[in-house]
């Protein structure tokens, strides 16, 4: 491995997850600190392209949750900026971060994910709410699960059990994102898998089970400390917990994802793991599961950073090699 | 390629908190919220932050300030930097008496007590008032600290109705009557007669006698908050419920609007029996205020025109109210009402029927606009269909380009009525105010 200079931890940005990215950020710059590297932190803002070009760093770390973070825009200016980065190339998080395609390309995959309808606004508004609400329960059943098709932190997320619920839960829905995504509730164990791959190829870690005093693993419950049981490894048959390592390494070689990420799972009773959603960018907080599935693993989050950092200052190294 | 082990794994348990058992029923509400996070992205540039509601200070003589606070540092310092009594600076205790003759008190140094602005002003009466469960009256909506405060003693907050005069008298008399009628008697009355956060009304000079008349007929406690008094667009300040009731009325004040916010200073006027218990209160509280935040406003006051600058304040803040009540006029959507500040820092809007200003915010934060929806005023969970809309701190072309993503915004959520009908969010989930240091 090459010697890294200065590092540059993004986080921050304009989405709805911003405070939750500063977190991540500020929880990484300290693991990475702690290991010796000298750590820049930044927001994503008019400021970043001429901080990077005045003083380019070894490597970035880029922890923007949401939109621009997630969505594979930054990373695409990254890439013009030719700064090595940790995580996912933009085309790949482009087809990751909406929700809808990843499951498409998943479920090609061979990996089950619960049966959706996905629609904007503009549908509902020019076919009439109430019809297409009861043929989506028609087909669909209840309860559901109404998301918003991009952005993280179960924010405009809601369960629906009721038809009444229905109406509200898009509204919530759309307040977030334009386009809605309607899924069948599936009960069972909520699990979530981190894949990491520091050179040596995609490895899962330990699942992590959650289990929410409100039974929502919502906003409050993820980032109010005390309000979510975490089991680490998650009480699994083993069958079960090899099933969802293996479900996680399919959805990050099949979205063509690198470095690091993290897939949301249900085991349902029969210990089938089903595929909810992936992020490329997790969250790093103190009360996200990333950390703690590293932990789980005998892992080192500062060194892992490190690690990962190291590789993509290597690999913008070997591609500057080969041209 | 999880690492093989003949041995079952070890399921590690953790909530990320190893105190979650330990704590206070009152911490129970202590939790992350979704709108507050919101909250972060309002102070980026791009953001029109019609959220906060901290004064714009940049009007502030910083020269003279800077040359006042070096000399009081050089001249006095071994008094600043010490500690100072818990009932507060004496001379900045008269000079408080001074200001507060303003809105008509007359008021003895004496039953003075200095506190960390007005907030902790209130924190101590009702630390010494209100055990757990007991009740205290507010307008509806109220100021988001003081139910922070009443929440954090575990009182129960019963709502009484405004609307543009401020309290309404009848309804103060109703709520009074059917919690009688229950065998309740409640603690005080916390109000803000002038320039009211949020609401951004005043109350009347004939509610204002029939408030005290009906609070003097019931034996009923009232405490004032009065930071905005002094900043009304329009002929002499009110006078203040305190002026003409001085035994039934807690008066509250401030230095966070007509000077600093950043100083924390504030007071409390009580009558003798209550300033003894506030002072031991205080002393158990904090031991003393701060001694150089004291002596710094005492020094501006005695060495600087504050009069001049409060009037200066005034006119910008009188500015920026007409640019926001001008936009609104322009550019809001029909059946959406909006109250006309005659002062303070608040406009407070009613948006049409069946929208939800919770459900609408990450609508607004996406289109550039912030505001504080009207659940965070309420303790009971009402308050959707309104906002609270700052005009303190953007400048006026900045308000109008507020006024006009809000719009748009408004706009677009009756689009989401008409398809999926009206909606209302439910009880509030942690707090949903910004932090104070939100512009």
């Amino acid at each position: 491995m090459s010697d890294l200079g200065p590092v540059l931890v993004l986080a921050g940005g304009l989405s709805h997850e911003r405070e939750v990215s500063l977190r991540s950020g500020r929880r990484v710059a300290e693991a990475l600190r702690a290991v010796g590297l000298e750590v820049y932190e930044r927001d994503a803002d008019a400021g970043l392209i001429p901080a990077i070009q005045e003083d380019p760093p070894s490597a970035v770390f880029p922890l923007l949750h949401g939109t621009a973070g997630e969505d594979g825009s930054l990373r695409e200016v990254l890439d013009l900026l030719e700064v090595p980065y940790v995580g996912s190339l933009a085309a790949a998080c482009r087809t990751a971060f909406d929700k809808p395609v990843a499951k498409t390309i998943v479920s090609a995959a061979g990996l089950c994910t619960p049966p959706s309808v996905v629609l904007p606004h503009e549908t509902f508004r020019e076919l009439g709410a109430h019809t297409v609400l009861e043929r989506i329960v028609a087909r669909l059943g209840l309860p559901l699960v109404v998301k918003p098709t991009k952005g993280g932190s179960a924010l405009g997320c809601s369960v629906v059990r009721s038809m009444d619920e229905l109406p509200s839960a898009m509204v919530s829905c759309f307040s977030y994102g334009e386009i809605a995504l309607i899924e069948r509730y599936v009960a069972g164990t909520e699990v979530s898998v981190a894949v990491i791959d520091i050179g040596d190829g995609p490895r899962a870690l330990p699942a992590v089970e959650i289990v929410p005093d409100s039974g929502m693993y919502d906003y409050t419950s993820r980032y109010t400390a005390g309000a979510t049981q975490f089991v680490a490894p998650a009480r699994l048959p083993s069958a079960a917990a090899a099933a969802c390592a293996e479900a996680a390494l399919v959805a990050h070689r099949a979205l063509g994802l690198r470095d690091l990420s993290r897939s949301d799972l249900i085991v349902d009773a029969d210990g089938v793991p089903w595929f909810l959603e992936v992020n490329v960018a997790p969250g790093m907080t103190e009360t996200s599961l990333v950390p703690l599935a590293v932990e789980s693993a005998g892992l080192d989050l500062g060194v892992l950073c490190r690690d990962l950092l190291h590789l993509a200052a290597d690999r913008a190294a070997r591609d500057r090699g080969a041209r | 390629m999880e690492g093989r082990s003949d041995h079952p794994p070890v399921h590690r348990e953790t909530r990320f908190d190893a105190d979650v058992a330990r704590y206070a029923a009152r911490a129970k509400g202590m939790v992350a919220s979704e709108i507050r996070a919101l909250f972060a992205v309002a102070n980026r540039p791009e953001v029109v932050s019609l959220a906060g509601g901290s004064p714009n200070i940049s009007g502030l003589p910083l020269d003279v300030v800077s040359s006042l606070l070096s000399d009081l540092v050089l001249q006095r310092g071994t008094v600043a930097l010490q500690y100072s009594t818990a009932q507060g600076d004496p001379t900045l205790r008269e000079q408080i008496t001074d200001v507060m003759r303003l809105v008509g008190i007359e008021a003895n140094p004496d039953d003075v007590v200095v506190t960390v602005g007005s907030q902790q002003a209130l924190d101590l009466v009702t630390r010494i008032f209100c055990d757990p469960g007991d009740v205290v009256l507010c307008e509806a909506p109220s100021y988001v600290g003081a139910l922070g405060v009443f929440a954090a003693y575990q009182c129960q907050v019963v709502h009484v109705a405004m609307d543009d005069e401020g309290l309404v008298p009848e309804h103060l008399e109703n709520a009074i009557r059917t919690l009688a009628a229950q065998g309740r008697r409640p603690k005080f009355l916390y109000t803000i007669p002038t320039y009211h956060n949020p609401a951004g009304v005043s109350l009347s000079p004939q509610r204002r006698e029939a408030i005290l008349e009906i609070c003097h007929r019931h034996d009923l406690l009232i405490v004032e908050d009065d930071p905005y008094g002094l900043l009304g667009f329009e002929g002499e300040p009110s006078r203040a419920l305190r002026a003409d009731e001085p035994a039934r009325v807690v008066y509250l004040g401030s230095f966070s609007k007509t000077f600093s916010p950043g100083l924390r200073v504030g007071w409390a006027l009580a009558p003798h029996a209550i300033r003894d218990k506030l002072v031991l209160a205080q002393e158990s509280a904090t031991l003393c205020p701060p001694a150089f935040s004291q002596l710094a406003v005492s020094t501006y006051l005695a060495n600087h025109d504050w009069q001049s600058q409060i009037k200066a304040l005034r006119e910008m803040y009188r500015e920026r109210r007409d640019a926001m009540l001008s936009a609104l006029d322009d550019l809001m959507p029909p059946s959406t009402t909006w109250t006309k500040p005659k002062g303070g820092f608040f406009v407070w809007m009613t948006l049409p029927e069946g929208l939800d200003s919770k459900a609408m915010s990450p609508r607004a934060i996406r289109e550039r606009v912030a505001y504080v929806p009207g659940t965070a005023f309420y303790a009971d969970g009402f308050g959707s269909q309104c906002l609270r809309l700052s005009y303190c701190f953007p400048p006026p072309d900045r308000i109008r380009e507020g006024v006009r993503r809000l719009a748009a915004v408004i706009e677009q959520e009756l689009e989401l009525r008409d398809t999926f009908g009206p909606f209302h969010s439910g009880r509030r989930k942690g707090v949903e105010s910004p932090g104070p240091d939100l512009r």
